[in-house]
């Protein structure tokens, strides 16, 4: 196992207009991180999937969670595409009666976050490198079995990259990464 | 003896008649039977139709001739999935329509009860917004809100889904006046700077275009744009579904631009130097080739939607806020420049290239829709259906008043004109109303004769026979070498013995001769509902025509000689 980049291990995790990422299908278009605060109404999650969906679109990672404020839902939506076209999207997105309104934190002073859970299969040799890749990215092993490790991690997206890219394909069980959230510095709104 | 609560049903039909509703357009069923029942003892009279899509089509003809809302009542699964083409069509033209569907009892919801259909699913992709009720307290919010969202902003259909058992269930819930909506505001006035920017570049154009739309129909703002117009002395061009808004008589309007429109609105497009949508959407049938579209000209748009912006067309300026508020906003800061060039050569092009058809072999569609205009003279609402007979009657109806033309622009629904004809008499019970419809599209909805019969509407139908579906025919003519595919309607009834069918008054039109007379009688009678059928030659075809894709510029204004390439633009 070696590492090719450098890789960060800081818990700090680097803000989005900083970080090239690209989508899955190779394709550069840069990722877009969008915070949307919604109405907790039923079918609200389905109106937003549905801007994405009528053009093709997919979207890359979606969490949705209760607000602050009760009745109110977050939403952080990522997804790629060419930028003149998401920023129509976003306003077909903000035109939806129940979405209170939709910020593209691309190139935003935001701070952005998310956790994966990684279980391996892992025994004798193996296991001490992981325990090390473990220990230099600050996860968590959160569940220790004979044959298996659960690793918790989390930070930046391009963190969490690193750290699986290290561990053996054919080693890799599961892996569930929560999707990205995100919000904006200081006082500003997300 | 204690007074019982009114079920949910009853409180919803209270509802909508706070809301001032006259008409439901509906279709019973097992689901819908409680509101059904409500309605007996209401006084909002019941518009029994024959189809949901022709209960639809008639609140969007209602709501398109009034500005008041359209509702629409229907029964689950089948009867609620009947509902969509209409929604579609009022969801791409941006009409108040409210429907109500009923739905199987909640605790089925989602086990393939008897006519369970997941409607709030099937149709997110054609509201503007929907609900599906689950308690009988929210009935007054939801019917309330439901009409606040249809009616303000850029208008549209709304659905609300009720499960059997919450119309059915006690509801003492109150009334309720406000809307609570968070994630939902209209703009009204534009913005102050955005305002004189553009009012600086109208000042300073030599060759300005005031481009009109749907949007100025529903703010009512043609008179404020006839005055802009003639303050900067530039000429006006409108949609299909702008017509009516700027009165197109008037002598600075050039009549309906685009795919149809007339030649010399057309080059009056490609040849301004700033041109302002006044509640327009830069649609494809308006552009043509996109990177093509008014190269060299400033661009001004102004929306109620802001998510229009940028869509088709980077403007120069965008305002959003209502059509009319922002162009007698506009009206205060523009300066006349010298556009008299500009005018002498629209007036040319006006002389150069007129609309004309043939006044030899046979009877031309043309020519009964240029006498209709004379019959009516601007004073009769139109509506049409979808095809050839559409594009002629925008070009030969001249529209002079708002809310006199009514049209499937955006969904293009075939079906649409006769039951929208309905609707608009009923909300216009004093004024004319004539359905332009061809052959094709008129049989989709043809099942609604039985309405206008029972409810004696005076509307009259015009039914432009050519045994084909035109329209298609003639694409199939001019870019696919004539080999015709799916267009001959061999095979459509005597429609004159149809309309009698359901002892409905009936005349046929077959020589160029009888136009006038037979369209003066069917004009006078108002007994009840009436037919004309026009049999015109079978093949002709609607010029000018920019091809889908193609820039103004390729504009076609006769039939060409040469095959043509094939269409790269959608549909
Ligand atoms: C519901 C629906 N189906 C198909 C079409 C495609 N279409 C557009 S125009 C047209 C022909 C219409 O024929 P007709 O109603 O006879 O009118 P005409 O063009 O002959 O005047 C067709 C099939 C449509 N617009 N709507």
């Amino acid at each position: 196992m070696t590492s090719a980049t450098p890789i960060t291990t800081d818990l700090q995790p680097v803000t989005g207009s900083t970080r090239r990422e690209s989508a899955p299908d190779g394709s550069k278009k840069p990722l877009h991180t969008i915070a949307l605060l919604v109405r907790n109404a039923p079918g609200v999650l389905v109106r937003v999937a549905m801007v994405f969906s009528r053009r093709g679109y997919n979207i890359e990672s979606l969490v949705v969670s209760p607000g602050a404020r009760e009745g109110f839902s977050r939403m952080t939506v990522t997804c790629s595409g060419d930028p003149s076209i998401l920023s129509q999207m976003i306003k077909q997105l903000t035109k939806l009666v129940d979405v209170v309104h939709t910020i593209d934190h691309t190139s935003t002073d935001s701070f952005e976050t998310e956790i994966a859970l990684i279980k391996i299969r892992c025994s004798g040799e193996e296991r001490r490198e992981i325990l090390q890749i473990a220990e230099h990215f600050k996860a968590k092993i959160v569940d220790y079995a004979a044959e298996s490790l659960i690793l918790r991690v989390y930070g930046g997206s391009d963190k969490l990259d690193a750290l699986i890219a290290l561990i053996p394909k054919e080693n890799i069980v599961e892996l569930v990464r929560s999707g990205k959230i995100v919000m904006a510095r200081a006082l500003e709104k997300t | 003896m204690e007074a019982r609560l009114p079920t949910g049903a009853e409180k919803l039909i209270q509802c909508l008649e706070c809301e001032g509703v006259e008409y439901i357009f509906g279709y019973s069923g097992g689901a819908a039977m409680p509101i059904f029942d409500a309605l007996v003892d209401s006084d909002i009279e019941l518009i029994l139709v024959r189809h949901e899509q022709g209960a639809v089509h008639m609140a969007d003809g209602y709501a398109r001739a009034s500005g008041k809302p359209g509702v629409v009542l229907v029964t689950s699964g089948p009867g609620a999935t009947n509902t969509v083409t209409g929604l579609l069509t009022a969801h791409m033209d941006s009409v108040p329509v409210i429907v109500l569907t009923g739905q199987t009892i909640s605790s089925m919801l989602g086990k393939d009860g008897f006519q369970e259909a997941d409607v709030t699913g099937i149709t997110y992709a054609v509201v503007k917004h929907s609900y599906l009720v689950k308690d009988p307290a929210d009935i007054p919010r939801t019917t309330r809100e439901a009409f606040h969202i249809a009616t303000t902003g850029r208008p549209g259909p709304v659905l609300i889904d009720l499960p059997k058992d919450v119309t059915q269930a006690p509801c003492d819930a109150p009334f309720v006046d406000e809307v609570d909506l968070p994630g939902y505001s209209t703009p009204t006035h534009g913005d102050p700077e955005a305002i004189r920017q553009a009012a600086g570049l109208l000042s300073s154009a030599r060759r300005p275009l005031l481009y009109v739309g749907h949007g100025a129909v529903i703010s009512n703002a043609g008179k404020a744009v006839v005055r802009l117009a003639e303050r900067l002395r530039a000429p006006i061009v409108n949609t299909l579904l702008g017509k009516g808004a700027a009165d197109e008589t008037h002598p600075l309007h050039l009549g309906m631009l685009g795919m149809h429109g007339t030649a010399y609105a057309n080059k009056a497009v490609d040849a301004c130097d700033c041109i302002m949508a006044i509640g327009a959407r830069w649609d494809d049938r308006i552009t043509g080739k996109l990177d093509e579209f008014c190269v060299g000209a400033a661009k001004i748009h102004i929306d109620i939607d802001p998510a229009e912006f940028g869509k088709m067309i980077q403007p120069d300026v965008a305002i959003a806020g209502d059509a009319r508020l922002v162009v007698e906003e506009l009206i205060q800061h523009v300066e006349p420049s010298d556009t008299r060039e500009w005018l002498e050569q629209c007036q040319t092009w006006r002389e150069r290239h007129p609309l004309k058809y043939a006044r030899q072999g046979g009877l031309r569609a043309q020519h009964v829709l240029d006498r209709l205009n004379h019959v009516t003279g601007g004073n009769a609402v139109i509506t049409t259906d979808v095809g050839q007979h559409q594009m002629w009657a925008a070009q030969f109806c001249l529209a002079t008043t708002n809310r006199h033309w009514i049209s499937s622009g955006g969904a293009g629904t075939m079906g649409f004109g006769f039951p929208a004809a309905l609707g608009a008499q009923l909300a216009c019970p004093e004024k004319k109303v004539w359905a332009v419809v061809g052959d094709g599209g008129f049989q989709m909805t043809q099942a609604e004769l039985a309405t206008a019969a029972i409810h004696k509407l005076p509307t009259k139908c015009l039914i432009i026979n050519n045994n084909f579906l035109g329209m298609v025919r003639q694409w199939q003519e001019l870019f696919f070498e004539n080999r015709l595919s799916g267009v001959d309607l061999v095979g459509n009834p005597d429609f004159v013995k149809l309309a009698q069918a359901y002892g409905i008054k009936a005349w046929r039109i077959r020589r160029s001769a009888d136009v006038d007379r037979i369209l003066s009688q069917a004009h006078e009678y108002d007994e009840g509902p009436c037919v004309v059928v026009a049999e015109v030659v079978k093949e002709d075809n609607v010029f000018p025509m920019i091809p889908a894709g193609s820039p103004i510029s390729g504009m076609i204004i006769e039939k060409p000689r040469n095959p043509l390439a094939r269409p790269t633009g959608s549909t």
